[in-house]
């Protein structure tokens, strides 16, 4: 194969792990700090993927808004709550062997649906002027959804003042 | 001239050349040998870029303290070396041998890793921005959008140089900061918008190349009334960016001890510092690119040196705003942000997209392509 | 030779159960929510994956895939904002953010 067919291969293992690695550090670690400090590292291997993918605008975005908004949302809470200061204890509640238990069922499930099927792939060439398509798209196949949206976040900025306000 | 203009580019090929054929030798197939050239090739276009930035960054700490000087009627450094000029190695000397202390009760981890998460995103925007005519080092077609992305993550590490420090200064500079950074993101973003919409493209090398007309003077500031109110709104947002004064409540000496770098000393430091310059420095290459047309000028100069005077007049003005503007006050800076800079931002949007600027207006009128 | 599709819905799998454990085992509340936007992480891959390896008939929906990950990634964005301001407001009112112990309206 190409040179840049393999390191396309090899990007994905790399990128691939390192979401994965993150998130199993943001679900196990006990202090919450350490959770959203891997919680970070996972978007950042999920950015990592799209990219991989020849989905660049959707990578950037997702480093914009994942990384730059919410990742700094949930430090915010993280150190409003002083989740730290409560310190010790499990990270688990009474009912995680059922939680993993059903999480490892559903991830057999899930597998055995994704590698048994035979999907029938048609690759897509895929151009370089993304960005001009989403951008007509938007306004015009799928302008109500877009316009739905914008209400979401109209009414969820105005939701979350009122309701963290002292 | 053209000998002039193409000058690195032309180097960048004889090089290429040169280890094509010292690979030839080897019995290589075709397509490891071209990734192995691109590979080195990519290295040394880094390792280019790395040094001239911090070559960059010394010039423009030893040009802030003889600026501050003069402004306050005084002489500045002028003993370390003719001018001074080797004050700032001797700055880099000290910040190298200084000890590295990290409080007691405080998180190591989030400690030492916030500096490197302020470093590194100062450094990866700097992949997009083109120097000269064919010099740059990615053209992705989401440029503009590449380095906004990346300069929201150091929010984060000013977030984590804040909480990890154990002290109520620390954390109080922290999160001021995050929230100043955080909302002059907007205005920011809507003015860089006002220019895409302008222009088609988010490729920062597109958006350069289609300044090129009036003999590559057509300029985005000339684009009245949309040009200049943009320009002045992303400049102004870019400082608040970057914690300058008037903007710099977060690390405001006489306010807050440090702020967010109160307990951090020698490289550390010096990583915050030279974190600061860089995004400095970024944001006015980003100011040259998307209003006083990249490396466009009239063609008695090479296109980088053009591009090199139009961010040194952007980092002069910044400069001059430092010296002479007293801080704003923390309600005041947001209150800026929020009632002021966003409504004017989104009015010039709104402006941009009627297409009532003057270039709009003399292509109508057919004066132009 | 490209990655099969089967690998990308293999890792995107993995996320998502990585997140429901822990939407659904953890005591701190910020922690279910860091669950919950793993899950939405891992439904993006799904998306994003099958819009590069298959193609629609009809090209209008030639970038559907995009733009559905792109509302995906929206809506996020703003039940994360909710979420975190309902715990803050749950904080203040409790002085806790385990679960186990805002269970006031339990039988």
């Amino acid at each position: 194969m190409t040179a840049d067919l393999f390191l396309i291969n090899v990007a994905f293992y790399v990128v691939g792990a390192i979401a994965l690695v993150g998130a199993l550090i943001a679900v196990t670690a006990q202090n919450i700090l350490r959770a959203a400090l891997g919680l970070i590292v996972s978007f950042i291997g999920v950015a990592g993927v799209y990219f991989v993918l020849e989905a660049e605008f959707l990578g950037v975005v997702q480093i914009l808004i994942y990384v730059g908004a919410i990742a700094v949302l949930i430090l915010f809470a993280v150190m409003l709550t002083r989740g730290l200061m409560r310190g010790t204890g499990s990270a688990y509640n009474t009912q995680w062997m059922g939680a993993a238990f059903i999480a490892l069922i559903l991830f057999l499930l899930l597998g055995v649906v994704a590698l048994g099927t035979r999907w029938n792939v048609v690759p897509r060439q895929v151009g370089d002027d993304v960005i001009p398509q989403i951008g007509t798209e938007l306004m015009t196949t799928y302008l109500l959804p877009f316009e739905a949206r914008s209400l979401l976040l109209l009414a969820v900025l105005v939701g979350a003042i009122v309701i963290a306000r002292e | 001239m053209d000998i002039l203009n193409s000058l690195f580019t032309n180097l960048y090929d004889w090089l290429a050349a040169t280890i094509h054929s010292l690979l030839a030798g080897l019995g290589l197939t075709k397509d490891a040998e071209s990734a192995i050239v691109a590979a080195i090739m990519g290295l040394i276009v880094v390792t280019v870029i790395l040094l001239w930035m911090v070559l960059m960054v010394l010039i423009l700490i030893w040009l802030e303290r003889k600026n501050a000087a003069r402004v306050q009627d005084r002489v500045g450094p002028n003993r370390v070396g003719p001018w001074g000029l080797l004050q700032p190695v001797a700055d880099t000397v000290k910040m190298f041998i200084k000890e590295d202390i990290i409080p007691t009760n405080a998180d190591k981890l989030v400690h030492t890793l916030a500096p490197i998460v302020t470093m590194a995103p100062a450094v990866l925007a700097f992949a997009v921005i083109p120097w000269g005519k064919g010099m740059f080092p990615a053209d992705l077609n989401i440029g503009v959008l590449w380095v906004v992305a990346v300069g929201s993550i150091g929010t984060l590490g000013i977030f984590m140089a804040g909480y990890g420090s154990n002290n109520k200064f620390s954390l109080l500079g922290g999160m001021r900061g995050v929230a100043q950074a955080v909302s002059y993101e907007i205005p920011q973003v809507l003015t860089i918008v006002t220019i895409v919409l302008m222009t088609g493209t988010m490729s920062l090398v597109k958006i350069v190349e289609s300044q090129g007309g009036w003999g590559g003077l057509q300029w985005y500031i000339f684009a009245f009334p949309v040009g200049p109110i943009a320009f002045v709104v992303f400049y102004l947002s870019s400082l608040a960016e970057v914690n300058r004064t008037p903007f710099d409540i977060p690390e405001g000496e006489s306010e807050i001890v440090a702020g967010h770098h109160t307990e951090y000393s020698g490289m550390k430091w010096g990583l915050f510092y030279l974190a600061e310059y860089f995004n400095f420095f970024l944001v006015c290459c980003l100011g040259a690119i998307l209003f006083f047309g990249g490396w466009q000028g009239p063609g008695f100069l090479p296109g980088y040196v053009w591009f090199i005077l139009k961010v040194y007049f952007l980092i002069w003005v910044g400069m001059w705003i430092r010296m002479t503007w007293p801080r704003f006050r923390v309600d005041q800076l947001m209150g800026f942000a929020w009632k002021v800079l966003v409504p004017i931002a989104l009015l010039n949007i709104l402006l941009a997209g009627l297409r009532f600027d003057l270039f709009s207006l003399l292509r109508m009128m057919g004066l132009i392509s | 030779m490209m990655i099969p599709l089967n690998f990308y819905l293999l890792l995107a799998a993995g996320l998502f159960c990585l997140g429901l454990f822990g939407a659904l085992a953890r005591r701190n509340a910020i922690g279910i929510l860091i669950g919950i936007e793993l899950m939405l992480n891992a439904v993006n891959i799904n998306l994003i994956a099958f819009w590069r390896y298959i193609q629609p008939a009809d090209p209008s929906m030639a970038l559907a895939g995009q733009i559905f990950a792109l509302f995906v990634i929206t809506l996020a964005a703003a039940e994360a904002a909710i979420g975190l301001a309902l715990v803050i407001a749950i904080y203040r009112s409790r002085d806790t953010v385990n679960v186990e112990d805002v269970n006031l309206m339990k039988w």
